[in-house]
């Protein structure tokens, strides 16, 4: 980005709709459809407006079933259309897993390479809403499971806007897991902000004493608990993973190498989690340049209660990051 | 409380295995009691300790390998209360309990000295110590054993690594120089089984190190000369007829004890070069070069040779090469030499110019005694000579001085029954 470039104010919200409506424009074959995408605009509002610009045939709201929805989108895809399907939450897509696991990921595979489903679905995740158990919990990693498809968490008004046409353009099945505590984030960017690679996992604060390794709804809470420590003298480097899968293994273990200590910010939970996953890849690829344990910070081990100070507690906070860097490190970097 | 370390076994011995205790926990102890065996890569010490007082708890199990400086046992030095030793192995996270207690009223049962095995399982001991740490200690060349660990519940830390590569290295007389550690976890990989060591192999290459070491650091100068045997040889003929056939001597014990007292005389040959300066030894402890029968050498001392009358000298010769062929040697023997002798008379050869024994600053090489003829005052005879030697080292001593030590032993040799 230039310095003389145009900045607009927008927020995580009116990004991704923008990349909506961006992408419908650009290519005939793209197509929205979703519970409540049309009429009412979406539940978080991310496609208000689309259904008076695009008409029905490419803002399509759909019957309460994702197993249908989602089983449709990835026979459109099938047949060379290049569809957006919305989920509700990421619980609700437990109801479609079968199509996404056992169809979607695996037909490219099934059909000895004949047939490409190229599929955007995008879903919330996660909790800080008072929203309770079955509409707050973050089983994006579960997804990072899977072979055969990819996982993409924008934590950043960049990646809202720019995440969305690449991997639209991305032969195979791609899934966009939205916080649902960022639609309302607000910030600047590039007036000609676009598409962005989906590849690499970024540092978003560099610093020399401890890798904060994180994604999605805990990034904004990361780079504010980095600050705050920064005031103690421990410079901390924020890497934002923006993919799960595949994840971006060089990416984190540059930055622990140069770092040699590391602690991973989850809002999942934290047994068999993609915390987990990055913590045995650090120690993997890294042992030897690791002069503390790699640590976790994740969301207690139970349903996200829905009393504000509980769920408030049952999840990772800036504060938890400052003391167990703090404790890592005794005080100092 | 005291601790009682992995000592160093001479000069390049950096890591030992502690093949068996033979104290446990709770018994009493005295300075010089042979408390554990260790094998180096040398030969199998036994090794003796310096405090009295009573065994608290053994950290190094046996069979394990550790680092020279690794803590091996704790002991309560006598006029401490006893510590209660702790029952179960501690986990290795904790820090053994310390709790003074007063001796047991019950049972006034006067403590042991142990002297048999006492197959005590030790309490692992795993010193935390990060990745890093470990990897940076290798590249610094840091004796980790030696690092206080500041992290997290006393792990050493990349920083703790960093603060010991700038620090001074703790002299001692035994170990001279800062170490390079081949092994990287000391105390923190426990052994099964005690590893069988290949001596003879392991040893070509300590004596590799110790020579390459010596001929690199110490700038030698050699002196020579023919020394008359004749009044010696025929003062010991005289003396061993007095002898039962058991107690007969050497003229090696005549050597040995010239040399320890020209030693005396003549103090810059008799010590240790540390750290950039020489360091006097307390008292003669003459090294003997003993080759072993399956190859290789160790030069064992005798303790205080100069106080030792002859037949005392051939004792403790006869012991010590009984030992050295048996392979069991105690750890003042090894680390205690302030001077060696060699001598190479049995091969045949006339004479010998040694390299010296780092930290030490001189060596003392005889050839074989042969019948040559000598001239003195004016007559030519034939005399039994031997030619004696004198490796030194220059940053000690001049040449000046090791001629008047040579000559000294020369004199010495005259007059045998003072000796």
């Amino acid at each position: 980005m230039t310095p003389d470039a145009q900045k607009v104010k927008i927020t995580y919200r009116e990004a991704m709709r923008q990349a909506i409506r961006d992408a419908l424009i650009r290519d005939p074959r793209v197509f929205l459809m979703g519970e409540d995408v049309g009429a009412y605009g979406g539940c978080y509002a991310v496609s208000k407006g689309l259904l008076e610009e695009f008409g029905p045939d490419r803002i399509r709201d759909t019957p309460l079933s994702e197993s249908a929805f989602v089983g449709a989108g990835i026979g459109a895809a099938m047949n060379g259309m290049r569809p957006i399907v919305e989920i509700m939450t990421v619980n609700f897509s437990l109801l479609a897993l079968d199509q996404i696991v056992n169809n979607a990921a695996t037909i490219l595979h099934m059909s000895g390479g004949q047939f490409n489903v190229p599929l955007v679905i995008r879903m919330t995740t996660g909790a800080g809403r008072q929203l309770a158990a079955q509409h707050s919990h973050s089983l994006e990693g579960w997804y990072g499971h899977i072979p055969g498809i990819k996982v993409l968490t924008p934590a950043t008004l960049e990646d809202a806007r720019g995440m969305l046409w690449t991997a639209l353009e991305d032969p195979d099945p791609v899934l966009i897991f939205e916080h649902g505590t960022l639609y309302n984030m607000e910030g600047e960017i590039a007036a000609d902000a676009g598409a962005v690679e989906i590849s690499k996992a970024a540092v978003r604060r560099a610093g020399t004493d401890v890798s904060l390794i994180t994604y999605g709804g805990t990034l904004g809470k990361t780079l504010q608990a980095a600050e705050q420590l920064a005031q103690s003298g421990i410079d901390a480097e924020v890497v934002d993973l923006r993919t799960l899968r595949p994840l971006d293994t060089e990416t984190i273990l540059d930055s622990v190498v140069r770092t040699h200590r590391a602690v991973i910010i989850d809002e999942g939970w934290r047994s068999g989690s993609i915390s987990a996953e990055i913590s045995a890849r650090i120690m993997e690829g890294a042992f030897y340049e690791l002069d503390l344990p790699v640590e976790r910070i994740c969301s207690a081990e139970v349903p996200i209660p829905y009393a504000r100070h509980l769920e408030d507690a049952a999840l990772p906070q800036a504060s938890t990051i400052v003391a167990t860097v703090t404790r890592m490190t005794g005080g100092h970097g | 409380m005291a601790d009682f370390l992995m000592p160093s076994l001479g000069a390049d011995m950096e890591v030992g295995t502690v093949l068996q205790w033979l104290v446990k926990p709770g018994d009493a102890v005295k300075r010089g009691d042979i408390v554990a065996v260790v094998d180096t890569e040398k030969a199998t010490i036994e090794v003796e300790i310096f405090q009295s007082g009573v065994i608290q708890r053994i950290v190094v199990p046996e069979g394990e390998k550790v680092p020279v400086g690794t803590l091996l046992a704790v002991i309560v030095t006598n006029g401490e209360g006893v510590v209660a030793a702790p029952e179960a192995k501690p986990k290795p996270a904790e820090r053994a309990p310390v709790v003074i207690a007063p001796p047991p009223p019950a049972q006034p049962a006067p403590p042991r000295i142990a002297a048999k095995p006492a197959p005590e399982p030790a309490a692992p001991h795993r010193a935390r110590i990060s990745p890093l740490a470990m990897r940076l200690a290798m590249e610094l060349k840091v004796n980790l054993a030696t690092v206080k660990g500041t992290g997290p519940e006393g792990a050493v830390t990349k920083a703790d690594v960093e603060r010991a590569a700038k620090a001074p290295p703790l002299p001692t007389a035994a170990a001279p120089v800062p170490k390079p550690i081949e092994e990287p976890a000391p105390a923190a990989l426990p052994k099964p089984a005690v590893a069988p060591i290949d001596h003879h192999t392991a040893m070509r290459k300590v004596i590799a190190a110790a020579m390459a070491r010596s001929k690199r650091e110490i700038p030698h100068y050699y002196l020579g000369t023919h020394i008359d045997m004749s009044k010696a040889m025929a003062w010991l003929q005289a003396e061993n007829l007095k002898r039962p056939v058991t107690e007969r001597l050497l003229y090696s014990v005549l050597l040995l004890k010239a040399v320890a007292l020209a030693a005396d005389e003549i103090p810059e040959m008799n010590g240790f070069w540390i750290d950039g300066a020489f360091k006097p030894g307390e008292a003669v402890h003459v090294g003997v070069a003993i080759s072993i029968r399956q190859g290789g050498l160790i030069a064992p001392a005798i303790h205080d040779v100069g106080k030792k009358n002859l037949s005392e000298i051939m004792a403790s010769l006869r012991d010590l090469v009984k030992r050295v062929r048996a392979g069991v040697l105690r750890s003042s023997e090894i680390a205690d030499a302030t001077i060696t002798v060699t001598s190479l008379g049995n091969e045949g050869v006339e004479s010998v110019f040694g390299v010296i024994y780092p930290p030490q600053v001189a060596l003392v090489g005889f050839g074989k005694i042969v019948e040559r003829p000598w001239a003195s005052g004016g007559m030519v005879g034939a005399r039994p000579v031997i030619m004696a030697s004198l490796s030194g080292d220059h940053r000690a001593s001049d040449g000046h001085r090791g001629a008047l030590f040579l000559n000294t032993i020369e004199r010495l040799l005259q007059v045998p029954e003072k000796l």
